[in-house]
């Protein structure tokens, strides 16, 4: 494995880690105030920071480190994450993204917006820090609960310092020389006091507490301390276990981050205290963690790091949730002595609480989290796909001949062909399940379109999100993104109004946008609602008809005026951005959606608001089509593309011109397309009265009946590509393998009608008279 | 293939002989993917006359070229006799419809005679040398100029 994999890995690990980010900041906007929330979001940008300072990639990793810091501070609950707090955060994610992705693909970031940022985080991590200096100074989290500073106590602390005095405790300075004898002669002013205590993970990642210590020991003149309290009788030693921990004294003019960073990529696998010790009272907090430590002390419940009061502790979020509780005890009895159970009890009250949180975590990580997955080269899925859409052919071939030969059919043969068909449809079903993927990405970045959109135009805008686990092949979501974004864009830009306007409209100020996703018949059906102001219908209308789309005195439903903003020319004329409805480039959404195989509908009601509902295949390898025989060849001509079939009657086709025909259908007149001329496979037209007409609507919106000779039913075809060994064909859009192993086309409506227009489909053939 | 057990321990390059009327042709074998009979083609509109039409191989789609019309040649009528040398060019795979393949040759590079000097564009296009076998003439031909797409690309 050369570096450029090693780096292709840790990005597409950036890609799950910011996901993670992402979803964990907005369920803390969404009022989740869980420290493991906190916890996740924090390690996520932790992840990246530290594969960054891997590769080298100073940029990301500079951003990352102030990122972490602020989210520190939220973590140690010196930052309150209100909805201010994670508007900062949310746009960090994204320019994290951003820089992740330029560290990638190259490019450039907007500077001035991460620099203005960067002075937003700091500013948040010093500034909404309570106002003791102490912790101002220590942005790390437990150097907050000093023994000095006295931060806001939680409720349960409150109660647990509130009950020894009612019981008529007094607050003692602690001495740390009540702990005698076992403690080291203490150096005369340490700066810091760092207890490290690795987990057997340390040293399974190869990292090695020696060595840890040895940095250590550069940053100034230390003391060190082993406790080898926990070290068992040598037969009840597990060899990978890791029984020692280490206090150490050190005085350093480098300051806590530096202390920290020593034990940076070994953080998340030791216990880790650094606590900023100051002259004199400083020393209280040296003896408290003492592993023999019998008194009531409040930081008896540091115990836990020696001898874990929850039991050998081996869930991370256990260890977390524990050290909530201590850390909470710290805050709270601060240098208070409690000799009482009453702060043992608050405390272990406060322990199974958070031990509750922390059980709770679980459980709702085990429905969150995805269960355990495996990356695989998109390659082998699907090369594995076209074997089984072969096996799937060879199955019905087989089936058919079985059938031919075999005039009882009550033979063992047939019965096992009808198990081999029942297989091979659950095979096909699984395999095509592996490309499946929830639309959850997706949806998440649109809620930073979201934001980026609000931002520019001053408006205030919720995103709803419904559905994000529906799953869709993968191709599919890949190509969701752009048309998504456009219309995201659209409703937030051109659907919804200013907040002053809302709140005269008796709406409320903050305007939601809504993404839904869901299954239907045997598709993925995408809803984007707003409540805003719904399309202005009187402009949309006098647009077209200064556009020259319709004509002036048109008689057009509301529906089919709706419809008018997905026309081409409503997205070049430079005045649509002043329109009120919407407009821009939504031709080119609408073509999008169409080049997947869906459609788009609009539905929209004045002051409501607007919904589109898009309709697409849950995979772009099968696609539903129409069979037809066009001059003895059979076609496959896609669903999506067809309006409606009929049986044309000799009066309703009218000739116009030399070549050309009309059909008229319900009063209107619709040119005829000879399908088999248009691909020459014939040399003159058929005569349309012996045919089946399918009328098609193309993506400029136009109509045509398709002339084919007959319609031999609707497939489910899987799709093949003429390119892969071919030429791309005029006509084609690609190919498919019927159930006799023989080769058929899929025909291209688009460029058949476009063809029928004038635009000749191949550079030898004009086939401009053909339609 | 007594030519061929003569030659297998001298090394050089093999190749694989066919026949389209009364001429001989071969190809470069590690170009040869597998042989396989004929089926009947989907015909593809707009194609150039050589181009028989597409069939189904494995899965993929396979476009199938009349040789013979390809070498500017009588056009095929298939039978079932007929039969497709599957070829791949970089990463295109194509087949060649022909009549029977006739021998796997073991030669070495001086065994390749320099095509005679002539002025067709069956010559300048795509024999790339001539072979005397025992009696016979096998003409070596280029598949990539073969290939439609090459030639689309070359036009």
């Amino acid at each position: 494995m050369d570096m450029n994999e090693i780096k292709e890995i840790f990005f597409q690990e950036c890609e799950e880690q910011l996901a993670e980010l992402e979803s964990g900041l907005l369920r803390l906007n969404d009022g989740d105030r869980d420290p493991e929330t906190v916890n996740a979001v924090f390690r996520a940008v932790h992840s990246i920071k530290g594969g960054a300072g891997a590769f080298g990639l100073d940029d990301l990793v500079s951003f990352a480190h102030v990122f972490e810091t602020t989210l520190d501070c939220v973590r140690s609950n010196k930052l309150e994450p209100t909805q201010e707090v994670l508007k900062v955060m949310l746009k960090s994610a994204d320019v994290l993204a951003d820089l992740t992705n330029v560290a990638r693909d190259g490019g450039s970031v907007d500077q001035a917006r991460s620099a203005q940022l960067i002075r937003e985080l700091e500013a948040l991590a010093k500034g909404e820090a309570p106002p003791a200096a102490a912790t101002a100074e220590a942005p790390a989290p437990r150097a907050a609960a000093a023994p000095k500073a006295a931060p806001a106590p939680k409720p349960a602390a409150v109660a647990a310092v509130a009950a020894p005095n009612d019981q008529g405790f007094v607050p003692v300075a602690f001495s740390f020389d009540d702990f005698g004898g076992e403690e080291e002669a203490v150096i005369e002013h340490p700066a810091y006091e760092v207890v490290f205590k690795p987990k057997s993970e340390l040293y399974t990642k190869g990292n090695e507490a020696a060595l840890l210590l040895r940095d250590l020991s550069r940053l100034g003149e230390m003391s060190i301390h082993c406790n080898m309290d926990s070290l068992p009788p040598l037969d009840q030693m597990d060899p990978e276990a890791a029984y020692f921990s280490w206090k150490v004294s050190i005085k350093t003019d480098k300051g806590e981050d530096a202390v920290r960073s020593v034990f940076e990529f070994a953080e998340w696998d030791c216990e880790l205290d650094v606590l900023a010790v100051e002259t004199g009272e400083g020393a209280e907090a040296i003896g408290g963690d003492l592993p023999m430590q019998p008194v009531p002390f409040d930081l008896s419940a540091l115990d836990e790091e020696p001898h874990a009061p929850l039991g050998v502790v081996e869930e991370e979020e256990q260890i977390a949730a524990a050290q909530e509780a201590v850390a909470a005890a710290q805050t709270a009895s601060n240098v208070v002595q409690m000799a009482g159970s009453a702060s043992r009890a608050a405390a272990a009250d406060k322990g199974a609480a958070a031990a509750a949180a922390a059980a709770q975590n679980n459980a709702q990580q085990a429905s969150s989290a995805a269960a355990p997955t495996i990356r695989v080269d998109l390659d082998r899925v699907d090369r594995l796909i076209n074997l089984v859409g072969e096996l799937v052919i060879n199955q019905a071939m087989l089936s058919q001949s079985v059938i031919e030969n075999d005039s009882n059919g009550v033979s063992s043969i047939n019965m096992g062909l009808e198990e081999l068909q029942q297989l091979t449809r659950e095979i096909q079903d699984s395999v095509m399940a592996i490309r499946a993927q929830p639309v959850k990405p997706v949806f998440q970045r649109m809620a930073r379109t979201v934001r980026e959109i609000a931002d520019i135009t001053g408006k205030s805008v919720r995103l709803v999100t419904e559905g994000e686990n529906t799953e869709v092949d993968k191709t599919v979501i890949d190509k969701l993104a752009e048309p998504l974004t456009h219309m995201i864009r659209n409703a937030v830009d051109h659907g919804l109004e200013m907040p002053e306007k809302r709140l005269a409209a008796g709406k409320s100020a903050e305007g939601t946008v809504k993404l839904t996703a869901k299954h239907r018949s045997g598709r993925i059906v995408i809803e984007l609602s707003d409540d805003g102001a719904g399309i202005n219908r009187e402009k949309v209308r006098q647009k077209a008809i200064d556009n020259d789309l319709i004509a002036a005195d048109a008689n057009l439903s509301d529906e089919e005026i709706d419809n008018l903003i997905f026309h081409a020319g409503f997205s070049t004329a430079d005045k649509v951005s002043d329109l009120s409805g919407r407009g821009v480039g939504m031709d080119v959404v609408k073509r999008s959606i169409q080049a997947l195989g869906g459609r788009i509908n609009i539905s929209s009601k004045p002051g409501q608001g607007s919904v589109f509902t898009m309709s697409l295949p849950l995979t772009l390898a099968v696609l539903d089509g129409m069979v037809v025989t066009v001059a003895g060849q059979t076609l496959v001509v896609p669903l999506t593309a067809i309006v409606e079939t009929l049986q044309p009657d000799a009066a309703a086709i009218h000739s116009f011109g030399a070549t050309q025909r009309l059909i008229s259908i319900r009063n209107s007149f619709c040119p005829l397309v000879d399908v088999g001329r248009i691909l020459n496979f014939r040399a003159t037209q058929a005569n349309p009265v012996e045919g089946v007409a399918l009328l098609v609507e193309s993506e400029g919106g136009g109509q045509r009946a398709l002339m084919v000779d007959a319609i031999q039913g609707q497939r489910q075809v899987v799709i093949k590509s003429l390119e892969a060994n071919y030429t791309h064909v005029p006509g084609i859009a690609a190919a498919t393998i019927l159930g006799d192993g023989r080769v058929a086309l899929i025909l291209d409506v688009d460029a058949v009608v476009s063809a029928s227009r004038g635009q000749p489909l191949h550079l030898e053939t004009s086939l401009a008279a053909a339609g | 293939m007594t030519y061929l057990a003569k030659n297998l321990t001298n090394g050089g390059r093999e190749l694989i002989a066919f026949r389209i009327g009364n001429q001989e042709f071969c190809v470069n074998v590690m170009s040869v993917r597998e042989i396989r009979g004929w089926t009947p083609a989907t015909p593809m509109p707009h194609a150039p006359q050589y181009v028989l039409g597409v069939i189904n191989l494995r899965g993929a789609v396979l476009p199938i070229i009349d040789l013979s019309a390809r070498l500017g040649m009588k056009p095929a009528e298939p039978t079932v006799r007929h039969v497709i040398i599957v070829t791949q060019v970089k990463n295109k795979v194509v087949g060649l419809l022909v009549e029977a393949v006739s021998d796997i040759l073991t030669i070495k590079d001086e065994d390749i005679q320099p095509t005679p000097d002539m002025s067709s564009e069956f010559v300048r296009t795509f024999a790339r040398g001539v072979l005397a076998i025992e009696g016979r003439m096998i003409c070596l031909i280029e598949l990539e100029a073969v290939f439609p797409q090459t030639e689309s690309e070359a036009a």
